[in-house]
């Protein structure tokens, strides 16, 4: 009875498993067909051969620049938000002021709020200075979105810090640029990558903003690129599948590789929200 | 460490951005909703009109009740993601594995698995409608394309996407308990199905609290999945508020109309959270 009952315990967990996988694997099967294949009838044979070409063909055809587009743009908002919230951290931590729950407080709201009640507002600020169809609209976008679950994801570190060190380095003669990038940076280095890791995720994975903003072709970002071009390959699913793979791909190896740090930074964003 | 020059510097980077481009857009919303604007011409200001207009719209309030019937649906699915995490967090051999399996397709773009799940469900050559065939399901339905299904059809992704999310949530609320607690209650003589309903999970009622707000606040923002989806189709059966008040700016240039839409939904948001909040709010917090 009882081995019963965890066998059916891992039964469930196991179909919850297949569940999450089957469309990906789905997904990465047909993006090695041709169409012939994929219309058969049998959704998971393997490929009779392998239409590696498939993915050349795409990536030539244009995936390429929104590939870089996005590998630039991500980490150019990363690397402000980062440096601008690691700053924002250690003022609120750090340095006796009247506005820093303030400060908390506006990060709070600012992740809670839809994106779709300041898009029109943003779309005109950006249309006024000239920023609209250019990468910078949305690298500044980016920044400012991620900064409020960037400086939350930060905090509990920084609190945890021992301020004797900085201490330490004040009667040292450290000035507190010195004290701030030589000594507290490195030391936040783990909750830092982190944040960087979240921060990847979303604007790798962000389609609104690019979709609004911009409309030339050689800026678009990857999400908003491959809307185009699967529109042009509509009925060519195994390019439509390398498309998708292509688009997945880095995060999919992040994942891989920083998995603890994936799991670590989407925990606490949901918790502190 | 009191200078304010010092702090300004510090601080600003983050407080300006966030400002300028978090909270003006926000309050610039509701003033455009104030005016007729065709977002390139000159604004004209009608007063209240766009407001009473989005009150008597079918078309807003339609779209208002599909995004609440996806945080119902988004609130009741929460009950089998804690089902899963309560059976997970029992001593499961590879429950680390599995809870990143389960996390994989909350790190796709919307997009894509807007894309993969359109090829899923695409009538005749997709992974379902083959499936369905082949278990001899005649006559499968063409599930985005029927106005009763379409709802129901794109839930089934975002039930996919968000599963590994949530489940992590409370796997770590569970990992939280301290073992004792456990162990007493089964020297006490509790079974493994009273120890998680009766011990377990009133322990992480917080946390679940958390959750219903997060999945709540989360359905009235969905709207990159469905725009790709389905672009709010078939007639509108599956529009949400943040997909109406996108086409309304951007496919039909009606932008004072479009901003007072979005700045109801920004209201309702607040408002939600506010009535989610209270009904859930926690007496004490739990000390271990």
């Amino acid at each position: 009875m009882k081995r019963l009952g965890s066998f059916l315990l891992y039964l469930s967990l196991a179909l919850v498993a297949i569940f999450q996988i089957f469309p990906i694997v789905w997904l990465f099967l047909f993006s090695l067909k041709d169409n012939r294949e994929i219309f058969s009838g049998d959704p998971f044979a393997l490929p009779s051969q392998f239409r590696w070409e498939n993915y050349t063909k795409v990536w030539e055809g244009g995936i390429g620049i929104y590939f870089w587009n996005s590998v630039w743009i991500t980490a150019l908002a990363i690397l402000f938000t980062v440096l601008f919230a690691s700053m924002a951290t250690f003022a609120i931590t750090r340095m006796k002021w009247k506005l820093s729950k303030l400060v908390l407080g506006l990060c709070m709201v600012g992740m809670m709020i839809p994106i779709h009640s300041s898009i029109i507002p943003l779309f005109k600020m950006f249309l006024n200075v000239n920023l609209i169809d250019s990468p910078w609209s949305i690298v500044i976008t980016y920044t400012a979105y991620n900064l409020p679950i960037t400086i939350m994801i930060l905090l509990g570190f920084y609190y945890t810090l021992p301020r004797e060190i900085e201490e330490a380095a004040i009667i040292d003669g450290c000035s507190v640029p010195q004290m701030f990038f030589r000594i507290i940076l490195p030391m936040t280095i783990p909750v830092m990558s982190t944040t960087v890791i979240i921060n990847m995720i979303y604007n790798w994975n962000e389609f609104v903003f690019v979709n609004t903003f911009i409309s030339s072709d050689h800026y678009k970002t990857l999400t908003v690129g491959i809307q185009n071009f699967i529109g042009q390959y509509m009925t060519d699913w195994g390019a439509i599948g390398a498309t998708l793979v292509i688009s997945v791909l880095p995060i999919l190896l992040a994942f891989i590789f920083f998995s603890n740090k994936v799991v670590e930074g989407l925990s606490s964003s949901a918790v502190k929200g | 460490m009191s200078n304010k020059w010092i702090i300004a510097f510090y601080v600003l980077p983050a407080l300006l951005l966030i400002g300028i481009f978090i909270f003006i857009p926000l309050a610039l919303s509701g003033y455009y909703g104030f005016m007729d604007w065709d977002g390139i011409g000159a604004m004209t200001f009608i007063g209240l009109e766009n407001y009473t207009a989005a009150l008597q719209d079918v078309k807003f309030w339609d779209s208002a009740w599909h995004s609440f019937l996806l945080a119902i649906f988004s609130t009741l699915s929460l009950l089998i993601y804690l089902a899963i995490a309560l059976i997970l967090a029992s001593k499961i051999k590879g429950s680390d594995l599995l809870r990143k399996i389960y996390l994989i397709p909350m790190l796709l773009s919307s997009v894509a698995i807007a894309q993969l799940w359109i090829k899923i469900y695409n009538p005749t050559s997709g992974m379902l409608n083959q499936i369905l065939l082949k278990i001899g399901v005649e006559n499968p339905p063409a599930w985005l394309a029927e106005t009763s299904i379409v709802l129901y059809a794109i839930f089934i992704p975002i039930l996919w996407q968000y599963a590994g999310f949530y489940i992590l949530i409370y796997y770590a609320a569970l990992k939280n308990i301290p073992d004792s607690i456990i162990e007493a209650a089964r020297i006490d003589g509790a079974s493994p199905v009273q120890i998680a309903l009766r011990i377990k999970l009133p322990l992480i009622m917080g946390i679940v609290k958390v959750t219903i707000v997060l999945a709540v606040v989360g359905s009235l923002k969905y709207f990159d999945l469905i725009y790709v989806m389905t672009g709010g189709g078939p007639n509108s059966a599956s529009e949400v508020m943040a997909s109406y008040m996108y086409k309304l700016a951007f496919d039909t240039n009606n932008f004072g109309y479009g901003s007072a839409i979005g700045f109801l939904l920004l209201i309702i948001t607040l408002v939600v959270t506010y009535i989610v909040r209270k009904l859930t709010a926690t007496k004490e917090e739990i000390q271990y």
